[in-house]
């Protein structure tokens, strides 16, 4: 088997079984208070640390790049209550626009 | 139902249906450019989906590392996988089967649209699931077939996404919980990142929120 197809095989199961693991091995059971309150601050968590990454991650450095420019114009726009699209296209445009003049 | 039919799903994923597109034709490039071929692409698309994990696995092969340290980095990178779906376990309707289907649709923006409204919407993440998901391996595909043609960077999609994540992250930040979880998770993420493989920050920023909370 070549390399690849090793990868993509292994990769695919391993990517299958983490998705599954909370709707096939925890499924509807209903969690406990204590669990259910940390599921809450769970999706604050990850979001926050997706943002980090997103902004300004590297191959195992921080990169600080026009990303950082459509981040800020993106707050900014969260601020003044902007659709989700009108945010998102807001950030892409400021970081193009950066990235041509620059 | 849960509240949000797959037809709103779908409709709230159409705004970003660019994204995965774009970068499913840069994945497809990147994979043609690591000699993986065209099937075996496509293949892991249709099975991995899950953007960051593929662009790494096939970067690491493009510049000669080994299969190891592909597969190693591209679990890394979605281990956040398990208290991702772990949060939305509850939402998923059916057999044992059913749910290992469906719970492949679980990427990043599903989730994160799913959540929007403060609680876990199953059929906006099937809906946003299965669009991604099309987009994702039939832009794959294009990108083995038709080579680099634009730069998604040129455009600023790279940008996009923190904007996104950041526009969904804002709404929860109401509770003192949720500040300090998120404030948390943002610095252990920004401390570990120049020094962690690349997927562990965040796997490590929840697990820490989790424990302090925990205590």
């Amino acid at each position: 088997m070549s390399t690849a197809w090793l990868v993509v095989l292994v990769v695919g199961a391993a990517t299958v079984l983490l998705k599954a693991a909370g709707p096939v091995f925890v499924g509807a059971r209903a969690l406990p208070p204590r669990a259910l309150a940390l599921v809450e601050v769970l999706a604050p968590a990850m979001l926050a640390a997706l943002v980090v990454t997103q902004t300004v991650g590297g191959d195992q450095e921080l990169v600080l790049d026009e990303r950082v420019a459509g981040l800020a114009v993106a707050a900014a726009a969260i601020l003044l209550r902007a659709p989700l699209l009108a945010v998102m296209t807001l950030a892409a445009a400021s970081a193009a626009l950066l990235r041509l003049v620059l | 139902m849960h509240g949000s039919r797959f037809r709103d799903g779908v409709r709230a994923g159409l705004p970003l249906a660019v994204a995965p597109l774009l970068f499913g034709a840069g994945f497809g490039v990147l994979a043609i450019e690591a000699d993986m071929g065209r099937v075996a692409a496509v293949i892991m698309s249709a099975t991995t989906f899950a953007g960051s994990a593929q662009f790494a696995a096939a970067s690491i092969l493009d510049t000669g590392g080994g299969a190891a340290a592909a597969i190693v980095a591209a679990v890394l990178l979605n281990a956040r996988y398990a208290p991702l779906s772990i949060a939305v376990a509850s939402i998923f309707p059916g057999s044992v089967r059913r749910r290992l289907v469906e719970s492949q649709l679980i990427v990043d923006e599903s989730w994160a649209l799913a959540g929007r409204s403060g609680r876990f919407e199953y059929g906006t993440l099937a809906g946003v699931g299965v669009l991604f998901w099309l987009l994702w391996v039939g832009g794959t595909a294009v990108g083995t077939l038709v080579g680099d043609l634009f730069d998604p960077r040129a455009i600023g999609l790279d940008a996009a996404f923190p904007a996104l994540f950041l526009a969904l992250l804002v709404p929860y930040l109401r509770t003192r919980r949720a500040l300090a979880a998120a404030l948390t998770a943002a610095g252990i993420t920004l401390a570990l990142t120049p020094v962690a493989p690349a997927g562990l920050p965040v796997v490590a920023a929840s697990l820490a929120c989790l424990w302090g909370l925990a205590r």
